[in-house]
């Protein structure tokens, strides 16, 4: 137990052996949710906020039974009903919920470093379940998981991670975690979706989807983000489709175990066949299982790792 | 009236006259004489400038004073008041007002204004576009009759070529220069930093440089199709200051300035989201601002300005991207241009005197910028070496808003005389 983090902020600023550590209390939870009862006391008495300023129904309701499996009070705070629509500003939105005694503050928020901005300013734990365009911590940790299970290593793993990218906080985060993890990642989408700066952080960039798709151990499809878009970046979905979408054809260039991957919610039938969403090299609904295990195991960590997991 | 002044020992700097030696500088009656003017008078001041430089009084011509509308920002006595503190005896206010500054009761408003509280000349720069809002020029000759200098949208840019176009002839027949803030917002819509690594890294949305280099292109041929002045504000790219120097070699009337935290800066700073990095333009990569500093070494860029921006501790903490662009300047920019271009790339002090007095005097048509005899007596003295340290919790400023606090600098202006009389010193302020 060496987790020394107040707050779970991005994937960028995490060492190889803290992502191990999460891997591994993941792998404990993943039995614990396994059980007949799937409660255990790790986190009672402590009171979490999930503060969702943006809207989410699966990350929300992840982190929502997260939480109360680890016997945590919880408390569901929503953008659309919130103090946000009555002009109060974010820190003192928060700075409200610490003086309730919140110690977890698990914040969605389109801008950009919200996360960090408040874990500066507060004592409570914060884990940031995706900013803006920046990050999206647990979601590369339960998906690097994922790989981990189905793989047993990511080192020398080829993945593709294809569609938007510009506006992805998934796929930020799942560079980090990949490379260094020692992944080869290789990007791939629009031009305008992929500009050149990415390559800086490491990767491989290509627009040539078909010509990817042999190689690649994994296939990460990410959804195009029309909320986030003007229309400049591309003429059309089917344009997007006719470049990058994994249709059933395409799919018989990839390798046989190659995984199929996808943060949800998916767009059937734009990035990604229906048929593979549920075909045998999908693991999308176990990266969702997956999602609950590796939540406990951020909040159990943030909280010191020492509570008991027995009832 | 104030007292005869006599400014004793310094190296006295002044450009206009390619002066540049150790001798006495007096004033009498608000106005600078010959040292030998004063002898026989009695309640002489006297002020010992040995081992500092004496300069004619330093003008800045992008200063947000925020008053009429935001006097919880600042307003043009505390303004004017971190002007002195900072060595400016002039500064030029923007027009981005409450009510904005495209009527000659506005422009009336803040000079009296000025006239009562500010403590250096305040000079008015008019809106080029009716409310600012880039659609209908402002009323140039009547703002010009009611004492602006200069024009400009500053904080926005006329997207429109035509209307620009229009604004140039007009300008050039009322003769007012023109100021121009250079962004195709097309371009930099949602953008809250340069685009490029960081912004790739932190998501947020990107501000290309091309955004500012296309404007400056469309103003150099502009300049060159109505031969009228045009000064690109806040030149931030490796790529304007190439548009400036090949227009300017071809003799195109037009010029560009730099802000400190352009060469001081560069987008890494904005790793933590620390809001006080964020202005606009924004800050941009270090081969920019390496190239800033050569385009000011050759005379490509001649103009040095802070782009003053005070906003309140509230409105900048908050998230990124709801935090408003700007910082504060007039304080800190005299020593940052002496670390940054003197002290680390070795750029003599005269140039550095030039830009901040005799080019922007001359830019503005105003008789300023200058230790001739005869000229009013604005006066900086600089102590150009020891170093201090930023304290944002002592500026005379309304806001706090600077990323420089706790950062040690070499040089800064110890001593502003404005029109003959000391308005400020390292010991405070001296009233009327």
């Amino acid at each position: 137990m060496s987790w020394k983090k107040k707050d779970l902020l991005d994937i960028r600023s995490l060492s190889v052996e803290e992502i191990g550590e999460v891997h591994a209390a993941a792998r404990t939870f993943r039995d614990v949710i396994a059980r007949e009862i799937k409660k255990v006391p790790a986190l009672r008495g402590k009171t979490v906020v999930n503060l969702f300023a943006e809207p989410s129904t699966r990350t929300r309701i992840s982190f929502d039974l997260a939480a109360k499996r680890l016997s945590a009070d919880v408390v569901d705070f929503e953008a659309s009903s919130s103090s946000f629509r009555k002009g109060e500003t974010l820190i003192d939105t928060v700075r409200n919920l610490e003086a309730l005694n919140a110690e977890f503050i698990i914040l969605r928020h389109a801008a950009a470093g919200a996360a960090q901005f408040i874990a500066e300013r507060l004592s409570a734990h914060v884990i940031n379940a995706g900013d803006g365009a920046h990050e999206h911590p647990t979601q590369a940790l339960l998906d690097t998981f994922t790989i981990l299970q189905n793989r047993g290593r990511i080192a020398e793993l080829r993945v593709l991670i294809s569609g938007d990218i510009l506006f992805s906080r998934v796929a930020r985060s799942n560079i980090h975690a990949l490379t260094k993890l020692g992944a080869t990642v290789v990007l791939c989408g629009p031009a305008t979706l992929l500009p050149d700066t990415f390559r800086e952080l490491g990767v491989e960039i290509s627009h040539d989807f078909e010509a990817e798709l042999p190689k690649a151990d994994v296939v990460y499809l990410l959804r195009i983000q029309h909320e986030r878009q003007r229309a400049v970046y591309f003429p059309s979905i089917g344009e997007f489709v006719a470049l990058f979408g994994l249709t059933s054809e395409r799919f018989r260039l990839c390798k046989p175990d190659a995984l199929i991957m996808h943060p949800g919610p998916i767009n059937r039938g734009v990035e990604l066949a229906s048929e593979l969403a549920d075909g045998r090299n999908s693991v999308i609904l176990e990266q969702v299982t997956n999602g609950l295990a590796v939540r406990m195991a951020v909040l159990y960590l943030l909280n010191g790792g020492q509570a008991p997991l027995e009832h | 009236m104030s007292h005869p002044l006599l400014i004793k020992n310094g190296r006295v700097l002044d450009p206009a006259s390619g002066t540049d030696t150790l001798r006495d500088i007096a004033a009498l009656d608000g106005v600078l004489v010959s040292p030998n003017a004063l002898r026989g008078l009695s309640g002489v001041e006297e002020f010992d400038a040995t081992g500092l430089v004496v300069c004619p009084g330093l003008i800045d011509l992008h200063v947000h004073l925020r008053e009429p509308g935001r006097p919880d920002k600042e307003t043009i006595e505390t303004g004017s008041r971190a002007a002195a503190a900072g060595g400016f005896t002039t500064i030029l206010a923007m027009p981005n007002t409450i009510p904005v500054t495209d009527s000659a009761s506005t422009v009336a408003w803040i000079r009296q204004r000025a006239q009562e509280k500010a403590c250096v000349h305040v000079l008015v720069c008019g809106c080029l576009s009716q409310g600012q809002k880039g659609e209908v020029l402002a009323p140039f000759a009547s703002l010009k009759k009611a004492g602006v200098v200069a024009l400009s949208d500053d904080g926005r840019c006329i997207q429109s070529a035509e209307l620009m176009r229009r604004a140039f002839e007009h300008a050039h027949m009322v003769g007012l220069p023109i100021l121009d803030h250079c962004q195709d917002e097309s371009l930099t819509a949602d953008g809250v930093m340069n685009e490029g690594y960081w912004s790739t890294v932190l998501g947020l949305h990107g501000w290309p440089a091309i955004a500012e280099e296309i404007m400056i292109s469309r103003n150099a041929m502009l300049a060159d199709l109505t031969r009228h002045r045009v000064h690109c504000q806040h030149v931030t790219t490796a790529g304007g200051a190439r548009i400036l120097r090949e227009a300017r070699s071809r003799g195109v009337p037009i010029s560009g300035e730099i802000c400190p935290h352009h060469i001081a800066l560069t987008d890494a700073g904005l790793e933590g989201y620390d809001t006080n990095f964020k202005m606009n333009p924004p800050l941009r990569t270090q081969a920019d601002a390496d190239a800033l500093v050569e385009a000011f070494r050759e005379g490509v860029i001649d103009i040095l300005a802070s782009d003053h921006a005070p906003h309140c501790d509230f409105e900048k903490e908050v998230e990124f991207q709801e935090a408003p662009f700007g910082i504060l300047g007039l304080e800190t920019e005299a020593g940052l241009f002496l670390e940054h271009l003197h002290h680390r790339h070795g750029i003599p002090l005269m140039d550095i005197v030039r830009a901040l007095t005799m080019n922007p005097a001359k830019l503005l048509q105003i008789p300023k910028g200058t230790l001739a005899e005869g000229a009013e007596a604005d006066i900086t003295v600089l102590d150009t070496e020891t170093p201090w340290t930023v304290d944002k919790h002592q500026s005379a400023s309304k806001s706090r808003n600077t990323p420089f606090h706790g950062q040690t600098l070499r040089g800064r202006a110890v001593a502003t005389f404005v029109s003959g009389r000391k308005v400020w010193d390292l010991a405070g302020f001296y009233g009327e």
